[in-house]
């Protein structure tokens, strides 16, 4: 076996460059997803307000019921029949963060749900309105116990941002595919592109992991 | 803190007519009727599971109960099922206060910020404002100087008058307490009794839902015995050495000569 890594270390600048897109991507899909996820979280707390609820539902269940490849492509090549023409970062950080935003907003649901109900009615009982307690008192209390799975989620979001390679999105794995395209050397540049994709997940545990941290300093030493 | 001043001619604070509620098809509450003077300590007994919490709670709407009406400080807040509107609904809240058997403070805040934060958020005073009165009501409730810790650092009973000092701090016109003290080791209810004997000697008007016998001796005008309804009330004095209906003695019997 002879393995040559030459072609990596030739195209590291664009390697570097994907993996940015890749951060950039996910980041901003993330935050598209925490958005989403409240809303639909909060909106799938009372079944009894069968409107707001029922939206909410099917939205979580199209998005965690179909692939994301196909949710992409949808945005990608299916709006554009409606004269719909996205740019291809665009249709990246949307699906991304719609299919994503579906997992989030039961995180965001569970963790509400997860807060003692004496919580609410403490608030209520002193006046405060439904609104007014959950901002006050309800959602300081679950965001805590938000940040680890949601930290899962952002680590899943890494991983499955290679995807929008295929809209022709300059990412990490689009950057490796072209130098494959050129070198041939599959193995190298994608055990490259893997050892690159490895790092931005450790970091962005370690972000996480620092976040908790602080957040338990805070105060909540329930 | 003496409430009475906007009824000079004794108004009552509370009245309760002809209540019923039910969960589902069970009736829990049935034909209650009650009025709570200014300055009234009334207090309510009976056995597990006779619609006490339940009564107290519809006196603020957690609950809502489908007959009859509840009429505080002149304000109907529910007639037959029907609300008062969201907006007066909160604007009333604020003028009742609760205290939870399970205390349910707020754990994310520290104690000063659990008593600050509805005069803080609620009755829109400034922050250097709310939190004066926070340190005022906490030492009256003996806590000054627990006013940076968080409540998960506290004992029962200091948790428990902290609670009663937030409910304070919106300065209510009537006090509900549901089984203050039935959470706390035993020798932490004398503190918390304590604190409510001064509220009542005050002047505050309270409903208080207790099993402590000594309380209600000492502090109640008057006493109410429930089993899905008022079976019996009366003076204290009158209830405990002679109650007229067999439910209530047997009652008695059991919480005074336990096992
Ligand atoms: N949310 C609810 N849904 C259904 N039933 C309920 C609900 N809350 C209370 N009940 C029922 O109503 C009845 C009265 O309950 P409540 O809690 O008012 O009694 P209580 O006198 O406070 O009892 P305890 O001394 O045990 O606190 C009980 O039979 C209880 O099971
Ligand atoms: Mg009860």
């Amino acid at each position: 076996m002879n393995l040559d890594f030459t072609p990596v270390w030739q195209g590291m600048s664009g390697l570097l460059h994907g993996a940015v897109v890749t951060v950039e991507v996910t980041v901003a899909a993330l935050a598209l997803s925490c958005c989403v996820g409240l809303l639909v979280g909060i909106a799938r707390l009372d079944p009894k307000k069968r409107i707001v609820y029922g939206i909410a539902s099917t939205y979580v269940l199209f998005f965690r019921g179909t692939p994301l490849l196909v949710q992409l492509f949808l945005l990608f090549f299916g709006l554009p029949q409606f004269n719909i023409m996205l740019p291809a970062f665009t249709c990246g950080m949307i699906g991304l963060g719609l299919y994503s935003g579906s997992y989030v907003s039961e995180i965001v649901r569970g963790a509400i749900q997860s807060i003692d109900n004496g919580q609410m009615e403490a608030a209520r009982s002193m006046g405060m309105s439904y609104g007014q307690a959950m901002r006050i008192i309800i959602l300081p209390q679950a965001v805590l116990r938000m940040v680890p799975p949601l930290g899962n989620e952002f680590i899943a979001l890494i991983k499955n941002s290679a995807l929008v390679s295929l809209l022709t999105i300059s990412d990490l794995m689009h950057e490796g595919q072209k130098i494959i395209a050129i070198s041939y050397r599959s193995l190298e540049v994608y055990l490259a592109v893997a050892l690159i994709y490895l790092v931005l997940t450790t970091i962005a545990s370690q972000i996480l992991r620092l976040i908790e941290k602080r957040l338990r300093v805070g105060g909540m030493v329930q | 803190m003496s409430a009475p001043e906007m009824t000079p001619n004794a108004k009552p604070i509370l009245e309760i007519c002809d209540l019923g509620k039910s969960f589902g098809s069970v009736r829990v509450l049935h034909d209650i009727s009650l009025k709570v003077m200014p300055s009234q300590v009334v207090v309510i007994i009976g056995p597990s599971g006779s619609g006490k919490s339940t009564l107290l709670r519809c006196c603020n709407c957690l609950e809502i109960p489908q007959q009859g009406s509840i009429t505080i400080c002149d304000k109907d807040i529910v007639t037959d099922g029907v609300v008062l509107p969201e907006k007066e609904l909160n604007a009333l809240r604020m003028h009742v206060g609760m205290v939870f058997q399970s205390f349910n403070l707020f754990p994310h805040l520290t104690v000063l910020d659990n008593v600050a934060v509805g005069p803080r958020r609620l009755r829109g005073m400034k922050k250097a404002d709310a939190e004066d009165l926070a340190r005022a009501q906490l030492a009256k409730v003996g806590l000054a100087e627990r006013a940076d810790a968080y409540p998960a650092q506290l004992s029962g009973g200091q948790k428990q008058r902290v609670a009663i000092a937030r409910a304070l701090a919106m300065e209510p016109r009537v006090m509900l307490f549901d089984e203050p003290t039935s959470a706390l080791d035993p020798e932490l209810v004398g503190e918390v009794l304590q604190v409510m004997k001064a509220l009542a000697s005050e002047g505050m008007t309270m409903i208080v839902v207790t099993h402590e016998m000594g309380f209600a001796r000492d502090v109640a005008d008057e006493v109410l015995v429930m089993d899905g309804t008022v079976i019996e009330h009366g003076k204290p004095e009158e209830i405990f050495s002679n109650p007229q209906h067999p439910r209530t003695q047997s009652f008695l019997q059991s919480i005074l000569s336990p096992g």
